[in-house]
């Protein structure tokens, strides 16, 4: 079954202690811990066979594109698209939103167009669109959630008319932790002629994301966020969309041929990637996919399902604490506040305790403005948390509040 | 007492409590017992916005010495309001300016002047010493 113990031996960073205790990691929705596996594939790469990819003839350089092209692959079948042309690699989610608010903008917003983001974005999927509509003169909608965390889907019909053009929404919210009926909503939208990009960065380490059957246009998540490096991410695009949009980056590999009289572009995928990747952190990335398809996805949800419920019911018999996001379907993040309590303080505390939570407005301003609140705390559960970490954190919560 | 014997007593106050939560119980006490701003001085000239908590900071020049009263959201970003009005509030610019503010860094609390950290303090920080510069500059 799930050997929790196991899966927390490839994290070693887990058994440190901070301030002399042991570490309770609550953040992974920030950023999430890399497993052995993953440091050792960069290990790998620079003693055994780095060199630039696509660029050379020479062993390295062959021996590094195969293994990039590779994970290229992985990431396909992972989220299951049908063509490696639609697999870019970026600098992370927020690079995957800039790249399609900048190109497919470019080319399909006009004046007077409007583009629809849900209440509840992080703040990567807001701004950017924010920013290409005041470059097209166009206007962005906002799609309200309730006081559940539940978005108000029901209002879409009446919110896009013929100038509608896109619709920006989170697979899963950062803040509220909420699963978004994306497959309903896109539905909606295709009836009316409109894409879809979806923010699946809280939601590609925690669920089995299938972007044929979502029938997303675009889906982008970050390898730091599912036990993956830094400093790369996906945009998934369908071919249709991605072979009219213009480049985003220009310079070595996105082109075919260059001269003063005129440059053709390259073919998918490699027409978005400009430039040398960061081939270090795509092969690692390769490794942290094996991770989660050896440990399987659904034993992941299941346990941590298992966190978020006990998580939940613990905090829920804490006086004075004020839940925010609630819905029927929610992945693991819960963040909230107590009454007569600062977020900031409370997070001070905990970190004095060696828990560590986030706090503050959590990128998502429009979040904290629907509950009219100026932060929160927030816990998010990884692959390797377990409850007796819950335990030692309600402890500590209970052992905070009394200093107040 | 010079800014510098200020900073030095709170070191001293602070050296009784060796446990990390004993010594964030008293920043809480000194946070609870700073005396609140009027609600009406609560505006947006006077806040200094952080992503993490909100800091207020007036000041107000007196005879010569710069007068500043300040309140947080947070009370432990509150209780160093207060260690630092101790030591800046009543003191002439040039005071001010001759000086370090070195006592934070000393309690062990220096992350919280971390730019990282985003909590108003260390824009406070750096705002009482463009308050000492300007009233340093008209005082001539």
């Amino acid at each position: 079954m799930y050997n929790i113990e196991k899966i927390r031996s490839y994290f070693p960073v887990l058994h440190q202690k901070v301030y002399d205790k042991p570490l309770v990691y609550f953040d992974s929705a920030a950023s999430s811990q890399k497993p052995v596996q993953v440091l050792m594939a960069e290990e790998r790469l620079h003693n055994d066979f780095y060199g630039n990819i696509h660029r050379g003839s020479h062993f390295m350089a062959d021996k590094a594109t195969v293994q990039f092209e590779e994970v290229r692959d992985k990431i396909r079948d992972f989220i299951n698209a049908e063509s490696r042309e639609e697999i870019i690699f970026t600098k992370g989610t927020t690079e995957s939103v800039n790249l399609v608010a900048f190109s497919f903008c470019e080319k399909f917003l006009n004046e007077g167009d409007e583009i629809i983001v849900s209440e509840m974005e992080h703040h990567a999927n807001i701004v950017p669109w924010q920013l290409a509509a005041q470059r097209k003169k166009a206007k962005i909608v906002k799609l309200p959630f309730n006081d559940l965390g539940v978005l108000e889907t029901e209002k879409l019909p009446s919110l896009i008319n013929k100038k509608t053009k896109l619709i920006a929404v989170a697979h899963v919210s950062n803040v509220l932790g909420t699963v978004n009926p994306v497959s309903e909503i896109i539905k909606i939208a295709h009836e009316n002629n409109v894409a879809v990009f979806v923010d699946g960065a809280q939601a590609v380490q925690h669920l089995s994301v299938d972007v044929q059957q979502m029938n997303a246009d675009f889906y982008a998540f970050s390898a730091h966020k599912m036990y993956g490096p830094n400093g790369v991410g996906v945009l998934y695009g369908k071919k249709i969309w991605l072979e009219q949009m213009p480049p985003y980056q220009g310079g070595g590999e996105m082109i075919a041929e260059v001269s003063f009289d005129g440059t053709t572009f390259n073919e998918l995928p490699w027409k978005f990637e400009a430039g040398t990747p960061n081939i270090t952190s795509v092969i690692s990335f390769g490794a942290a996919i094996d991770l989660i398809n050896e440990t399987g996805m659904q034993n992941i949800s299941e346990w941590e399902y298992s966190l978020l419920g006990y998580a939940t019911s613990k905090l829920k018999e804490i006086h004075g604490i004020r839940i925010y996001g609630e819905a029927p379907e929610k992945s693991s993040v819960i963040s909230f506040n107590i009454d007569g309590i600062h977020s900031y303080d409370l997070g001070m505390l905990l970190d004095k305790m060696a828990i560590a939570v986030r706090t503050g407005h959590l990128c998502a301003d429009t979040v904290m403005q629907h509950f009219g609140i100026n932060g929160c705390i927030r816990i998010s559960f990884g692959m390797y948390n377990t409850k007796a970490e819950i335990d030692i954190f309600i402890a500590a919560l209970n052992k905070v509040r009394q200093m107040f | 007492m010079t800014i510098e014997e200020v900073q030095q007593e709170i070191i001293e106050e602070f050296s009784v409590y060796t446990d990390w939560m004993d010594k964030y119980g008293y920043l809480i006490e000194l946070g609870n017992e700073l005396t609140d701003l009027d609600p009406k001085e609560k505006t947006d000239q006077n806040l200094i916005k952080g992503c993490q908590s909100r800091v207020w900071l007036i000041a107000e020049m007196n005879d010569g010495k710069i007068n500043f009263r300040g309140e947080s959201d947070a009370i432990i970003v509150k209780g160093l309001v207060a260690l630092l009005l101790r030591v800046v509030s009543g003191r002439t610019p040039k005071e001010l300016i001759e000086n370090d503010l070195h006592f934070i860094d000393d309690l062990g609390l220096k992350q919280h002047l971390s730019p990282t950290r985003s909590n108003g303090l260390l824009a406070m920080v750096k705002q009482i010493r463009l308050y000492a510069v300007a009233y340093n500059k008209i005082a001539g």
